[in-house]
């Protein structure tokens, strides 16, 4: 079968497991089967048939799981959001047809990826830019202490999804450039590595700006991410684990430093540590907006909600979210983002809700799911055919896997709790965007690495020989 | 570049395999302790959206009901008690805010409609959402309100300042608790408010939310005789006509005992004994039956452990002597002082009110104890019996014999002219049997006194057993201020009152 035959395959269980999902929340809610959830799922169909039949024609070797992995992420999120609020499946439903529009704009439009790599220096400028952007007086906002999002009239923006491609990128194309010399003139002095200065500044620039993530606009999560990627590429390009030794050990000398400054830093990190104890705020009433815990009810409802689903989960839409009657607080926003025991359900939390209501082994199969997307890409980076195209995949692929990470980390309580969407699950326009255009950019890559070589044709080179 | 890349991929699974690790860890491994976290609200709130079941008296009176707040889709169920104060104990309080106790503690799980995980499937199956049962309670409330009447009237035209009193009335045949009494009571809808409730257990409130009636010991003075007489007969070293002298002082554990006013009686019969509440003949007895067979009665009856009641057992408390640290002994105590329900530092008797109902309804009952209970039955939310009161035989402390014989010695008390009980009368004269008690509390001379009336009616096929007693009494004896509770509780359980 051909691996564009796999995948419309590969769409099918996807456009079911949406449609049971629905009806299955539609009953709870309702306690009737309306065709609703049979739209629901045509409509998922429909505009997944779309993508797969552009990128038949357009990408006609690209990976085949890619697409229906991603896709089903994007149903097991509307699902959620339904579960919710019908509103806000509604509306991340037409987020994930604006995106899988931008996918096949992006894939139209860059044609030959490779050209992004003369723009590196731009593109590396603009997505430093975007971070700063929320900082900016008139369109930024703070959320719990973070600078996370601008505010361009109606709509609100998290410009460090799209920054994270953009660094990727950058940093991609410099170090498939100057790999050879960061190893080559590397000199040993006192038993360490000593990378050659001149070529290793840019990349201390980009240390650097995630540090500043860190001050200026205090977004832990994305900074664990941006840097992750980082070493990856790091590792990927020069194979040197000492430079990511050194770099991890950097980021923690800095990350300390910096917690023991920033007070919304250091409250993140001790309610992770110190989840249960009376008051591990160190935020003062002022410091704090109105309504706000410094976070430490979040985590604790997080794992709360997990402590219901237990190993198969309440079921979909049984488990306890909106508060009712006189627990409700008094509420100027609209449910879920007030009056919810779960705070951030649709955002953040998604994860502690999935587990709340499909158990364990819901939660498992999720990540497994990740899992599977992040073979895909790194298998997409060891067919690629240059060192611009291997870096680029591994550094999409390792910057989505770690997005996850960092988040169900954070649900977990495995790492501090940090505001970062989970991929295609959380409710969120600049998310769905930003992995749509990172999703267009590895299929590329994936067709590039899959296409068949030409069959070597010697009459050509013969000509050129010849003399004038 | 390619064998990096695999290593890369082999630590983002190690990353996901953590992930999956830690939620496994919330949500399987430690899920119990998260749920019992203080700050997890969800049990309680979950809780809370289940409409508790009703609780009423056997003859149909509401005691207890729930009504939605907040309205909506998701409305919480709240508890009111519509009759107040009257049924405050036994039936207790559910709240959010402050915490359950008594009946709608012991019957939470009905109460709240709590499934088993295999009719939760299939209820969740075919949507049936969950709903409390309804509870029956054994209370008559004709019978309850008169005795929670003649109880106040009482403490009030004879207790001292705070003092209070209770009132057990048991079905002797079924173990049906027909009235529970303990005063001072107190209003759970009140009790809603922390504030309140904080109030109320505090020192100088007069302790209106321990329950006397299961939870005080007091000690029993002379309504211990009957246990005394009984394990003398039933072991059978003694007749109802062994004679001993009824004189006084005499010397009881190295220590001279006197009688009630240092009255004098010559070479009595234990009927006599028992008519008139002679302490030196019941001492003898005592003393001459030993601790080992006194402990063995006491236990038989149901004395050194809680009661077998449907109840919290941090409500209860055992009966029997206690050592001045407050410890139930069964050695090394004054046996003889024990036996007419005094004692010393080494060991005093002290019995709840409840215990003291069971050893009136042993006897009524024909010598078998049957075991108390507060629920006649439960109805599920569409009417069908899911639980009935089927009568259990807990013990049976003495024989059929020793019963009957009691029965007879406990109706001279009544009914003799020369009984402690004799102005006592109930339902037009139909005879009854009976045993007063009035213990002195603290330094004699200040008259402060613990009277207690014991007694079933009618003698011949009892219908009701009842035990009434006031705390710190000025100048009270058992058949002229606990006699009048107990008779007009008869009068009321026997449809003449």
């Amino acid at each position: 079968m051909s691996a564009r035959n796999r995948e419309l395959l590969a769409l099918i269980p996807v456009a079911i497991l949406v449609t049971a999902g629905f009806t299955a929340v539609f009953i709870v809610e309702s306690s009737q089967i309306g065709d609703i959830s049979l739209i629901y799922g045509g409509y998922f169909l429909a505009v997944c048939v779309g993508v797969h039949l552009f990128i038949r024609v357009r990408l006609p070797y690209a990976d085949p799981y890619l697409f229906p992995l991603c896709a089903l992420l994007a149903a097991i999120g509307l699902v959620m959001l339904f579960r919710i609020n019908d509103d806000l499946a509604l509306k991340q439903a037409s987020i994930f047809v604006g995106g899988a529009v931008l996918l096949a704009l992006t894939i139209l439009f860059v044609r030959d990826y490779h050209a992004l790599q003369r723009y590196r220096y731009l593109i590396a400028t603009g997505g430093i830019l975007l971070l700063m952007a929320p900082r900016l007086p008139g369109i930024g906002a703070q959320v719990n202490g973070a600078y996370l999002g601008i505010n361009l009239g109606p709509f609100s923006f998290q410009p460090a999804e799209i920054a994270k491609i953009c660094i990727v990128i950058f940093l991609a194309s410099y170090l498939a450039e100057k790999r050879e010399l960061l190893t080559v003139a590397a000199r040993r002095v006192a038993g360490l590595t000593i990378p050659p200065i001149k070529h290793f500044g840019p990349l201390l620039v980009v240390w650097g700006a995630t540090m500043i993530m860190l001050i200026y606009i205090r977004d832990l999560g994305s900074s664990l991410m941006f840097f992750g990627a980082f070493l990856a590429l790091l590792y990927v390009a020069t194979a040197r684990l000492s430079y990511v030794i050194t770099g991890l050990a950097l980021f923690l000398v800095g990350a300390t430093l910096i917690a023991s400054q920033i007070t919304h830093v250091r409250d993140r990190v001790d309610i992770w540590q110190n989840t249960f104890d009376k008051n591990p705020c160190h935020l003062t009433k002022q410091e704090l907006h109105a309504g706000e815990d410094c976070g430490v009810g979040q985590i604790q409802q997080s794992l709360f909600a997990q402590a219901d689903g237990g190993l198969f989960g309440q079921g979909l839409g049984e488990s306890l979210l909106k508060l009712p009657g006189p627990f409700a607080p008094n509420c100027q926003q609209p449910f879920p983002d007030c009056g919810s025991i779960l705070p951030a359900p649709h955002t953040d939390e998604i994860y502690a809700l999935i587990v709340a209501e499909l158990g364990l082994f819901g939660g498992a199969a999720l990540i497994v799911v990740y899992a599977l997307i992040a073979a895909r890409g790194f298998k997409t980076a060891v067919m690629a055919r240059d060192g611009f195209s291997k870096l680029l995949a591994t550094g999409l692929t390792a910057v989505f896997a770690l997005q996850a990470v960092v988040i169900i980390g954070g649900v977990v309580k495995f790492i501090p709790l940090t505001g970062v969407t989970l991929p295609f699950v959380s409710f969120g326009g600049s998310s769905v965007i930003a992995n749509m255009i990172l999703l267009a950019l590895l299929l590329m890559i994936s067709n590039d690495a899959r296409r068949p070589l030409p069959p070597p044709r010697e009459a050509e080179p013969m000509l050129e020989e010849l003399p004038a | 570049m390619n064998s990096p890349i695999t290593k890369l991929y082999a630590l983002m699974l190690v990353l996901f395999a953590a992930l999956v690790g830690f939620t496994s860890y919330w949500a399987v491994f430690d899920s119990n302790t998260l749920k019992d976290e203080t700050a997890n609200r969800r049990p309680l709130i979950e809780e809370q959206q289940v409409r508790r079941g009703l609780i009423k008296t056997a003859d149909g009176v509401t005691v207890a009901e729930s009504h939605p707040e907040g309205g909506g889709k998701n409305p919480v169920y709240v508890r009111d008690y519509p009759q107040g104060s009257l049924y405050g104990h036994p039936v207790g309080y559910s709240f959010v805010q402050t915490g359950q106790t008594g009946i709608e503690k012991s019957e939470n799980a009905v109460l709240a409609g709590e499934r088993n995980e295999f009719t939760s499937i299939l209820d969740q199956l075919r949507s049936v959402p969950q709903e409390g049962q309804n509870v029956t309670l054994t209370i008559d409330s004709h019978i309850q309100q008169v005795a929670t009447q003649a109880l106040q009237q009482e403490i009030a035209s004879n207790g001292i300042q705070g003092a209070g009193g209770a009132v057990v009335a048991l079905d002797p045949s079924t173990g049906a608790v027909k009235a529970m009494v303990s005063q001072p009571g107190f209003d759970p809808n009140t009790v809603k408010d922390q504030g309140v409730l904080e109030r109320l257990n505090s020192q100088g409130s007069g302790a209106p939310l321990v329950n006397r009636a299961t939870q005080s010991v007091y000690p029993p003075g002379s309504t211990m005789k009957v246990v005394t007489a009984a394990a003398a007969l039933d072991s059978g070293q003694f007749t109802p006509n062994s004679v001993l002298s009824g004189h006084s002082p005499q010397n009881i554990g190295g220590v001279p005992l006197f009688n009630a006013g240092g009255e004098e009686f010559g070479n009595i019969d234990m009927t006599t004994a028992l008519t008139a509440s002679v302490n030196t003949y019941f001492a003898q007895v005592g003393e001459q039956l030993g601790t080992g067979t006194m402990v063995e009665y006491m236990k038989r009856f149901g004395f050194y452990s809680d009661p077998a009641l449907d109840y919290p057992s941090d409500e209860m408390a055992p009966s029997g002597p206690y050592n001045s640290s407050g410890s139930l002994v069964t050695s090394n105590f004054d046996v003889g002082r024990v036996a007419i329900g005094q004692g010393g530092a080494e060991g005093q008797d002290l019995t709840t009110p409840l215990q003291m109902a069971e050893v009136a309804a042993t006897v009524a009952d024909g010598g078998k104890l049957m075991q108390p209970t507060f629920v006649q039955q439960v109805t599920d939310p569409d009417g069908r019996v899911t639980q009935k009161l089927s009568p259990h035989v807990q013990a049976t402390p003495i024989s059929p014999q020793t019963a009957s014989e009691l029965t007879d010695m406990m109706t001279h008390v009544t009914q003799d002219p020369e009984g402690t009980a004799a102005g006592l009368t109930v339902a037009g004269g139909v005879p009854f049997a009976g045993k007063t008690g009035t213990a002195e509390i603290g330094d004699p001379a200040d008259g402060i006194n613990q009277p207690w009336f014991i007694a079933f009616a009618p003698a011949q096929d009892p219908k009701i057993a009842v035990a009434a007693t006031i705390e710190r009494c000025q100048g009270c004896f058992g058949a002229e201020v606990a006699g009048p509770v107990v008779t007009q509780v008869i009068d009321a359980a026997l449809g003449s009152g």
